[in-house]
């Protein structure tokens, strides 16, 4: 399905957000996700499916004023 | 021996002039951010300089995987210092408590440095946005540090929405034009004389630093000034003596201005040199 995921469009077969993060690359890096605009916690990733043209954002820490 | 002070902390026993924030002392009253340096090393030579105890950080796109991100927690991980996680360039209520939430969760911590901006040019905050953001991450157990204006009526409606600090504008953020309106500065340090009060965006030399903590600031936040200077490291010092300086001036009390000239000297037994009277 398509999903997008920082902005960018995505093709995935992760059924949820820990599959995708799994996928990606990114379950060990110190990261925080969303999904559609909601905070899923690192906890509740397994449990947080993925549908079609969600939009998924992943960050991490970076410098900051 | 006394231990000489290290920069930014006062001269005096630890304790007696430390800054409460949420509950907890700071002995620093300067805030550092950790953007816009040329390179990691310079940050971290200027963060030291600085004596800060609090840094800001903030929360970006991962991109894809090139341990950026990892590095940045291990290098401020490794200051051993406050974190104040912001949430710079929210336009929405929404998007700042998003991030703010997702900021607790990478830098375990409940502080933020809450911004919702109105505008691109002025980055302005939106006042409305930002009470109401702040209402809800107050509510959720956040210690919210809100951007704010210099607006008396805006600074009462954060502190009802469960902020302890505020941290109103001295100019827009990245203009380093100095306190721009000094009155309102003071305005507001008289109407919330026991809140504690952190200048934060416009600072752009130690002079204004100083200004600001002569007029009561209890702390400085300052970016762009330091991470832009030709030496980091070295205009972080002359920022943590100028805050200092700043701070001392006002415990120990400026003089009241006068319109006219007062000779410091004494005129009693001012000597005359008249010629004697030939008579």
């Amino acid at each position: 399905m398509k999903i997008k995921v920082n902005g960018e469009l995505k093709l995935t077969a992760a059924k949820n957000l820990e599959e995708l993060c799994r996928e990606l690359g990114v379950t060990e890096a110190r990261i925080a996700t969303a999904r559609n605009g909601e905070f899923v916690p690192a906890a509740a990733r397994a449990k947080a499916g993925i549908a079609e043209g969600d939009a998924i954002e992943i960050l991490s820490p970076r410098q900051g004023g | 021996m006394t231990a000489m002070p290290r920069s930014g902390e006062l001269p005096l026993p630890q304790d007696e002039d430390a800054l409460e924030l949420y509950g907890e002392s700071v002995h620093s009253r300067m805030l550092l951010g950790t953007a816009l340096y040329s390179s990691p090393e310079i940050m971290r030579m200027a963060v030291e300089a600085s004596g800060a105890g609090i840094v800001t950080v903030s929360l970006r796109r991962e991109s894809g995987g090139d341990g950026s991100g990892q590095r940045f927690w291990d290098l401020v991980r490794n200051l051993g210092l406050r974190l104040l996680p912001n949430t710079a360039g929210c336009h929405t209520v929404k998007e700042a408590v998003t991030t703010a939430q997702m900021a607790r969760e990478v830098f375990e911590t409940d502080w933020v440095k809450l911004e919702v901006i109105a505008n691109d040019d002025t980055l302005q905050p939106d006042v409305f946005g930002l009470v109401e953001a702040a209402r809800i991450l107050s509510g959720e157990g956040f210690k919210v540090f809100p951007y704010c204006t210099d607006d008396l009526s805006v600074a009462e409606r954060l502190l009802t929405a469960g902020c302890e600090v505020l941290m109103p504008w001295a100019a827009p953020i990245g203009t380093g034009r100095g306190l721009i309106n000094p009155y309102a500065l003071r305005s507001l340090r008289a109407y919330f004389p026991k809140t504690p009060l952190i200048v934060d965006a416009g600072i752009g030399a130690p002079s204004h630093a100083a200004g600001a903590m002569e007029l009561g600031f209890d702390a400085i936040l300052l970016n762009t000034a330091v991470a832009k200077a030709k030496d980091p490291a070295i205009m972080a010092e002359a920022f943590a003596k100028s805050i200092l300086a700043g701070r001392l001036a006002y415990r120990a009390g400026l003089m009241p201005q006068r319109d006219m000239a007062s000779p410091s000297t004494p005129l009693a037994g001012l000597a005359s040199f008249d010629m004697p009277d030939a008579s």
